[in-house]
């Protein structure tokens, strides 16, 4: 590439789509609520099915949580590159110039900033009603943000492979939900320390590690996958 | 003809659709101030030879190359050069035209908002840039697709049935601009089923 004043740059297309996709969901903010209204409902429904027992709740709050956390994210997940290959405009940034991988990216970092920063910013709402201590507030809140982080970019892969299917919803949960289980081990066990007021470092470090993991591989085989739904 | 380095050349491709033989060894060249309409019933792979050449399909056999480099080997700078304007007008019902072609423009250049302006005003909706694009008719969507291939300013236009759903005035528009590109030097390869009239160098080729 020259150093053509008009060129654009990967970090400014990242910024270019990031904006669109925070645009575009704002025009329909149904679909950035219901996921975040399911996880409030679903986490919310555990207290009212276990009668009064607090110490039950306590013990079942981490659980149930992470659960539902990664239940609404596969909510959000089906319209990811759906609507974009849908109405043709995937094959037009495929064309664009750009890299695929760096769309790839900005697409994902702005879909988690609508799904998982959203219900990270919530939890606390739904850790009030599953009894969980404010003390074990921040380990949950880095724990959540850690593990949404990781889900988007694990539902990213899943997302680019069932783009092409009529139905893909389903087969995207069987993809995604087996290899969210170690996040849902870790998480959950991080956030039930920290309610014990044990130290949940070990989990959160397990946590990190993961997300990074994804981070750096799930870009390129995201990209490998939409590649192959274009031909 | 052309040697191929100058321009686009698709060299004896091959593309099988499941047990189909879509494309049956097909080659073209398309050199600077050429414009090649593509023919041929339905079902002949028209479409698909577009997407052969626009890079998104890879063909089993054969090759596509552009300025005499295969385009697999130069991917980014083949499509920044490259207007792919496909059979649906691929744009985004809840953005405006102006937001539409804002993103996918500056994904390609940086580019100012009056410059966007004055294309869609050219293709003749200048007074819908403001509105979404859902409430758009099938005829304007494809007047704005038109003015982002031409907002592009690349040298090579794809055009899969540009003229679906346009008006007379919308046809002979169109049939003006892709005069103006090719004779100012550009090239287009235009799917249509009917008869181009365009005051440019034009050859057919016949898919069968």
């Amino acid at each position: 590439m020259s150093a053509d004043p008009n060129t654009v740059g990967a970090a400014r297309a990242m910024m270019l789509v990031i904006r669109r996709e925070l645009c575009l969901s704002f025009r329909r903010p149904e679909q950035l609520l219901q996921p975040l209204v399911f996880f409030l409902i679903v986490t919310t429904l555990f207290p009212l099915g276990l009668s009064l027992q607090l110490s039950l709740l306590k013990e079942m709050a981490p659980g149930v949580l992470w659960v539902a956390a990664l239940l609404s994210s596969l909510l959000a997940l089906d319209s990811l590159f759906k609507s974009d290959a849908d109405d043709g405009t995937l094959e037009q940034l495929a064309l664009s110039g750009q890299s695929l991988t760096v769309i790839v990216i900005a697409k994902t970092a702005a879909h988690w900033l609508l799904s998982g920063a959203a219900l990270v910013l919530i939890s606390p709402v739904v850790a009030v009603a599953l009894a969980i201590p404010p003390p074990a507030f921040p380990t949950m809140l880095l724990s959540l943000a850690l593990g949404t982080l990781t889900l988007s970019w694990l539902g990213a892969i899943g997302a680019g492979l069932t783009v092409g299917l009529k139905r893909g919803n389903v087969l995207l949960s069987l993809i995604v939900l087996p290899l969210a289980m170690p996040l849902l081990i870790f998480g959950a066990g991080a956030t039930d320390r920290a309610i014990s007021g044990t130290s949940a470092a070990g989990a959160l470090y397990f946590l990190g590690s993961l997300c990074v993991f994804t981070a750096t591989l799930a870009p390129f085989a995201v990209t490998a996958a939409l590649r192959i739904t274009l031909e | 003809m052309s040697s191929g380095a100058e321009g686009l050349c698709i060299d004896r491709v091959h593309v099988w659709r499941g047990d189909r033989h879509v494309l049956k060894g097909v080659s073209l060249t398309l050199a600077a101030r050429e414009l090649l309409h593509i023919t041929g019933p339905n079902g002949t792979g028209k479409t698909t030879l577009l997407r052969v050449a626009s890079g998104l399909l890879r063909p089993e056999q054969g090759q596509v190359a552009w300025l005499g480099r295969p385009i697999a080997s130069a991917r980014a700078e083949y499509h920044s050069a490259l207007a792919y304007a496909p059979h649906e007008p691929a744009l985004k019902g809840d953005l405006t035209p102006l937001e539409n072609l804002g993103f996918m423009i500056g994904l390609k250049r940086r580019v100012q908002a009056a410059e966007l302006k004055a294309h869609l005003v050219r293709t003749g909706v200048g007074e819908c840039a403001d509105l979404p694009v859902r409430v758009l008719s099938a005829g304007q969507r494809r007047r704005v697709a038109m003015a982002r291939v031409l907002a592009s300013r690349a040298p090579l236009w794809l055009l899969d049935e540009p003229f679906t759903n346009l008006d007379r005035a919308g046809s002979e528009l169109l049939s003006v601009l892709l005069a103006e590109h090719v004779n100012a030097g550009g090239m287009a390869l235009v799917v249509a089923h009917h008869d181009l009239s365009i005051a440019a160098t034009l050859r057919r080729l016949e898919l069968a």
